[in-house]
């Protein structure tokens, strides 16, 4: 079972800003992490291989700097990376990362395609079903518990309504949640193996991307960026024996009750 | 008129309070015409009739129920193809924005998720706005490609009735569901048990308890009930086993955007934030005056929340006694 596993580069939450020339997140001078959320992916991906047999690849989209986020993933444990890097992606939106990955992940080869339920930066939550889409694979999204047997895939997954479980065969798209699994810390043998474990770089030329891709291509377009503006004006009390009453009086000054 | 595709959420038949929103929401960007999926729809044009909708595409098929997402994808592809509406709304569950997802592929579109609000511009483009980065942004997007697509979140606007209830035209539509797109069956499914209080996600009164609460939560249901609310927890409260993750509010759980939130003995962590941050009053009681979410409370309690909630509950409810 060959498995690639997705995973995002993201400014950390504290650093999370938009550039002014273009209204597009800055990735510029902050600093930045693999996806908390898309540990999860990877975590999964070793349990499955570790379990059945087979390699795992992590594969991201993502500036220069983006190679911290793969290096993450090996350290983990993952077998090797492919980074994909080019300028003319800057600006992507969801459409195109999809379209990238997907040309990525045929490259590779896979059984499964792993990825995190969404992205802490852009937290969307589609590129997965973008991917089977493209793919034309099946789709196992948002799993809280996965289940592989032979070359079938079992997942659950909660929903607002209800709990499913939810069933198909590889090769697949698959996307984990973080109730999935507890994402383990590099151990010191897996931090020095993976300082030898291959890496490849590939640009948009070497998968055969000519245009679809970048600011210029993307469906949307920001137009306009504003920090919230912080709340002003709350009033806090503190409890002497009638904090409850005075709360109960502000909601009935406020007509919430 | 240009033709607007809203997608209509329901259990079993009955429309729920987002469907208002987004036919509301549709009607300014054209004619709304509603597609139902499901066996259930001679019970519902009516109320679809109330919000604006002037026609129902009725879709029946086995797959939109026993397979997952792929099959409404196809079949919204197959009637955008036909109708060209100028837009797609459709609800922001993760369902619904994975049904978006394909669609936007699938028609080589531009998708906006988490929309708070959409309108048309000068331009006739289709204008998002949208709450990113956890709350702490506000941005507003244009769709300049294919058939915008956008998800709309709960809460996101007040429904309003059309003026005059148009009667409405039911069509039937027969597509034929792909067997690829059957490739990812529904083997079981177990509704969520109804405990009497409204659905979290579309709640206008949300009463959530954290780690703070040390696993007790009578006081924070008590409440709830009392305001008739939503019950939500942290991931804390979650993790610890608490309160089932079907409640659990933030970045990885709900997003909620009620009239009222409060925040019993959560600290107000980012990822917290993240999923209560639009909501319009938000109150919090917590015993640590330097607790994060202070900062965005609009009334703030600092105590024991037991002590508070308690009393808080006591406290309207002789209110309503000496008043009724
Ligand atoms: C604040 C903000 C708002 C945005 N709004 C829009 C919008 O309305 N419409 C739009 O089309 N685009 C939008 N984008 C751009 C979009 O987020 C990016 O194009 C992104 O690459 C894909 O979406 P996501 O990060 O939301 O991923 P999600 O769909 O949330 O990601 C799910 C999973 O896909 C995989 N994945 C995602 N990105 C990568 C990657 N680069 N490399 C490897 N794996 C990946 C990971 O496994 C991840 O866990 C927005 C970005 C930001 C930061
Ligand atoms: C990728 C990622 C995703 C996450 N997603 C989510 C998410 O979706 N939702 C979420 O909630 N969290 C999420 N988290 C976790 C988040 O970072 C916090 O750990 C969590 O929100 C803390 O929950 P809490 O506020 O209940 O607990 P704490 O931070 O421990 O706060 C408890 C609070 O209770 C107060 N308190 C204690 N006793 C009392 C008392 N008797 N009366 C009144 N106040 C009292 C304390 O002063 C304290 O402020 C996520 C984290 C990560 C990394």
């Amino acid at each position: 079972m060959n498995i690639v596993v997705c995973v995002k580069y993201v400014p950390a939450a504290a650093d999370r800003t938009f550039s002014a020339v273009d209204n597009t997140v800055d990735r510029a001078d902050v600093d930045g992490m693999l996806c908390e959320l898309d540990e999860h992916a990877v975590e999964e991906a070793l349990r499955i291989t570790e379990a059945d047999g087979g390699e795992v690849t992590v594969v991201t989209v993502g500036p220069e700097e983006a190679a911290d986020a793969i290096a993450r993933g090996l350290r983990m444990g993952a077998h090797r990376g492919v980074h994909i890097v080019d300028d003319a992606l800057h600006g992507s939106d969801a459409a195109a990362t999809s379209l990238v990955l997907a040309a990525a992940v045929r490259k590779t080869g896979y059984d499964i395609v792993l990825c995190g339920m969404a992205s802490t930066d852009g937290g969307m939550g589609v590129v997965p079903a973008m991917l089977a889409e493209r793919l034309g694979v099946p789709q196992l999204t948002l799993a809280s518990q996965v289940t592989v047997e032979g070359g079938t895939v079992t997942i659950r997954r909660e929903s607002s309504t209800a709990t499913e479980h939810i069933e198909a065969s590889g090769p697949l798209v698959l996307s984990v949640t973080d109730r999935s699994n507890e994402p383990r810390y590099p151990s010191f043998k897996g931090i020095m193996a993976a300082k030898k474990k291959p890496v490849e770089t590939w640009s948009l030329a070497d998968l055969g991307i000519a245009s679809e891709v970048g600011l210029e291509a993307a469906g949307t377009t920001v137009s306009a960026f504003a920090a919230r503006p912080a709340r002003t004006g709350g009033q806090i009390v503190s409890d002497e024996g009638e904090g409850g009453a005075r709360l109960a009086e502000y909601l009935v000054a406020q007509k919430l009750v | 008129m240009s033709e607007i595709l809203v997608v209509v959420d329901h259990t079993d038949g009955a429309i729920r309070t987002t469907t208002a929103e987004l036919l509301t929401c549709a009607r300014r960007l054209g004619e709304p015409s509603a597609v139902f999926f499901g066996a259930e729809a001679d019970v519902t044009p009516g109320q679809l009739a109330e919000y604006g909708a002037t026609k129902v595409y009725v879709l029946d098929d086995d797959a939109y129920r026993d397979c997952l997402v792929a099959p409404k994808a196809e079949a919204l592809a197959h009637l955008v193809a036909g109708r060209r509406p100028a837009a797609v709304l459709i609800p922001s569950t993760s369902e619904g924005k994975e049904v978006a997802a394909r669609l936007a592929i699938k028609t080589d579109s531009g998708l906006v998720t988490d929309a708070s609000d959409v309108v048309r511009g000068d331009d006739g483009a289709v204008h998002t706005t949208q709450s990113v980065f956890g709350g702490a942004f506000t941005t507003t997007a244009s769709i300049t490609k294919g058939t915008p697509i956008v998800t709309l979140k709960p809460n996101s606007l007040t429904p309003e009735n059309a003026d005059a209830a148009a009667p409405i035209e039911v069509e039937t539509v027969d597509v034929a569901v792909s067997d690829a797109a059957r490739a990812a069956r529904i083997i079981s499914r177990e509704p969520r048990e109804d405990i009497g209080r409204p659905d979290l996600a579309d709640a206008s009164i949300v009463v959530s308890g954290g780690r703070g609460t040390g696993g007790d939560f009578d006081a924070v249901e008590a409440f709830a009930d009392c305001l008739g609310a939503a019950v939500g927890a942290s991931r804390a409260a979650v993790d610890a086993g608490w309160y089932p993750h079907a409640f659990q509010v933030g970045q990885t759980g709900v997003t909620v955007s009620p009239q009222l939130y409060v925040a019993s003995g959560i600290s107000g962590a980012i990822q917290h934030i993240a999923g209560m941050r639009s909501s319009k009053t938000v109150v919090a009681v917590n015993k640590d005056a330097e607790a994060p979410i202070f900062g965005l409370a609009d009334f703030g309690v600092v105590g024991d929340l037991r002590a508070v909630l308690v009393q808080a509950t006591t406290e309207i409810d002789n209110r309503r006694a000496a008043g009724a």
